[in-house]
């Protein structure tokens, strides 16, 4: 939408034909402002209005017509500045009102008044009619001016009028990008899209991910003692007892000997089927032979339905991310055997545009859900460590599709 | 008989040396890499190669790959692949040339050696030996597959005893009935499987194969 540099980056006195083609664009902007600028002062109108008459009919209409509409002018007002800063905008979602049917009518008003978005809309509506108005005005007038005193100079036949023309000319040229940087930031800053506000939820977001994952490795740790303790260790110690009793018993008794040989021998293959039970769990041995790719065509094999795989992945993935994506989709295909009842199930794995992207579908009935204490609902948990995500898409009656997308940097 | 072997751990090649010359078996070299194994093999005679799947360098499936490269120059070559843990994947490409002389067996087998020998007999004779940790990972799979759905649960059961290796006489002991029904229930086999008239060899190892493609 925006060329290759935001705002802030247009030299303000070189020039230049990318200079021009920069203002050209920040003309239009600017023109769009001034045009938008009718309904944001028709929407401050009605809502300034409405409000104190709401309490009959016509004063709710207005509402009605208004709160939503500058909402959404809001809304167009944040992604222009965003586009022409090159910034991303964030959009938090409004306070719902609960009731529905005729009990709606009126709640979703009162709703309105305690939010604070709202009034944040009505604010930016009076700013964007006055002083927004004004800064736009100028960035689009000056060029006016100067086609004016063009007409002057040819009616008057009089050279003199041109003078100003410079002037208006360097004036615009300077201006163009001040006003239209100012009137932007300002937009954005008003709804609290800052670059400081947005780094302060992301500092949030990943303080909060880092306390569950610190949380996640800690008990993942206790289980793996846990199942070394009661799993292998004690067949080894049981194992250790055998053969002492049967070194014992080798002359006396051969043949109760051989019985706890046998026994101790027994021991050995059920220790060894508890550790690799448990290095499955950690790190499963054909993902470190094979790769996400084989690893998934090495799970889908072992399914009792048949799974299509499709996988497109360039280079090889970090190892971490590549872990909990594989189990991730060994959960996902674990649910299908288990609830779906499907026929088929398919994965897909791609990356594009530095974001590792695995699908994982079914024919089945349909109606998943991320419940929590559900194993996805650990499965997300532990992608959230990775700015990961998984989204599940499951109507009634199916088909359904898990979709788990982490950022990854491919090697 | 003549053995070569691919092991890393000292400790577990020396236990194999040990176990084969215990039973008059001749071990013609032990190495500890895939690479030297494949250029031993184009020199020395032998009758089959033990491998371990996970070797160096990259301590993957060089042994695995190493299995199938040495099939690819010398086709029902017998090998024996040796690991400590099994894939169901791995067991498909392993068998993919439809040839049989093939071992694929978890570690811990070796411990039960009177059986382990046994094993390393019959894929020398060109038997296909797969560890019942494979077999029954695929049976809970081939519950609902098509072509072995038609098979009886005693049928059935005679498979997977064929596909861990076992002779006729081996798995009448096994399932304690005679031989010869053992050989009507593998000829009901063949016969449902759609496997044409061939060595009864041959057929074993494709019926294996049938066993391990349904999907």
């Amino acid at each position: 939408m925006w060329g290759d540099r935001g705002l802030r980056r247009v030299p303000l006195l070189r020039f230049d034909e990318e200079g021009l083609v920069d203002r050209g664009r920040i003309w239009l902007l600017e023109l769009a402002h001034v045009v938008l600028a009718v309904p944001c002062m028709v929407f401050f109108v009605f809502i300034v209005v409405g409000w104190p008459t709401a309490t009959v009919l016509a004063g709710l209409l207005l509402l009605y017509l208004a709160v939503p509409a500058a909402a959404q002018l809001g809304r167009l007002h944040r992604y222009l500045a965003g586009a022409a800063l090159r910034q991303p905008v964030e959009v938090p979602d409004y306070k719902q009102s609960k009731l529905t049917g005729l009990a709606a009518v009126w709640s979703r008003p009162w709703t309105w008044l305690q939010d604070s978005r709202r009034w944040l809309d009505l604010a930016f509506m009076a700013f964007a009619s006055t002083g927004g108005f004004v800064m736009s005005l100028v960035v689009v007038s000056l060029p006016a001016g100067v086609i004016a005193h063009v007409v002057l100079a040819l009616v008057f036949r009089n050279p003199w009028w041109l003078l100003p023309i410079s002037l208006e000319m360097a004036l615009w040229w300077i201006l163009t990008p001040v006003l239209s940087m100012v009137r932007a930031i300002t937009t954005l800053a008003m709804y609290g899209n800052t670059l400081t506000a947005q780094l302060e939820r992301r500092v949030a977001a990943v303080a909060e991910s880092r306390a569950e994952s610190i949380d996640h490795s800690a008990a993942e740790i206790r289980r793996i003692e846990r199942d070394l303790h009661d799993g292998a260790q004690a067949r080894i110690v049981s194992l250790g007892m055998n053969i002492g009793l049967a070194e014992q018993l080798l002359h006396r008794n051969p043949e109760a000997a051989a019985a706890l040989l046998a026994e101790a021998r027994q021991a050995t293959t059920d220790a060894l089927e508890d550790l690799r039970g448990v290095v499955r769990s950690i790190h499963p041995p054909v993902l470190a032979d094979r790769g996400l790719t084989g690893a998934v065509e090495a799970l889908a094999v072992q399914l009792a339905l048949p799974v299509r795989l499709s996988a497109d992945l360039p280079g090889p993935i970090p190892a971490p991310i590549e872990t909990a994506v594989y189990f991730a989709i060994a959960e996902a295909l674990a649910n299908v055997v288990k609830h779906a009842g499907a026929q088929r199930a398919w994965v897909t794995l791609a990356l594009r545009e530095g974001r590792l992207r695995a699908e994982i579908g079914d024919d089945g009935v349909g109606g998943a859900v991320l419940g929590s204490g559900s194993g996805l609902a650990g499965v997300a948990r532990r992608l959230r460590a990775f700015d990961g995500t998984l989204v599940i898409d499951s109507p009634a009656g199916g088909p359904t599709s898990v979709i788990v997308e982490v950022p990854c940097a491919s090697s | 008989m003549r053995v070569v072997i691919a092991e890393d751990l000292a400790l577990l090649r020396d236990g194999l040396i040990r176990l084969f010359e215990a039973h008059d078996f001749e071990v013609v070299t032990a190495v500890d890499n895939a690479q030297t194994l494949l250029q031993e093999l184009e020199t020395k005679d032998a009758d089959i190669a033990v491998l371990d799947v996970r070797l160096p360098p990259s301590f993957t499936n060089e042994g695995l790959m190493a299995a199938v490269e040495i099939r690819r120059r010398r086709p029902s070559f017998p090998v024996l692949v040796l690991s400590q843990y099994v894939e169901q994947l791995y067991a498909k490409e392993l068998l993919a040339s439809g040839q049989g002389a093939i071992g694929y067996l978890l570690k811990d087998r070796i411990t039960d050696v009177k059986a382990f020998v046994e094993a390393v007999q019959q894929v020398a004779d060109g038997g296909t030996v797969l560890d019942p940790q494979v077999v029954s990972s695929i049976l809970s799979r081939a519950q609902r597959e098509a072509p072995l759905e038609r098979l009886t649960e005693r049928e059935r059961e005679v498979l997977a005893l064929m596909a861990q290796g076992r002779s006729n006489a081996a798995i009448a002991a096994r399932l304690f009935v005679s031989e010869k029904a053992v050989g009507k229930h593998t000829n009901s086999i063949f016969t449902k499987l759609d496997l044409p008239l061939a060595a009864d060899d041959n057929r074993r190892v494709l019926a294996v194969l049938a066993y391990l493609h349904a999907d």
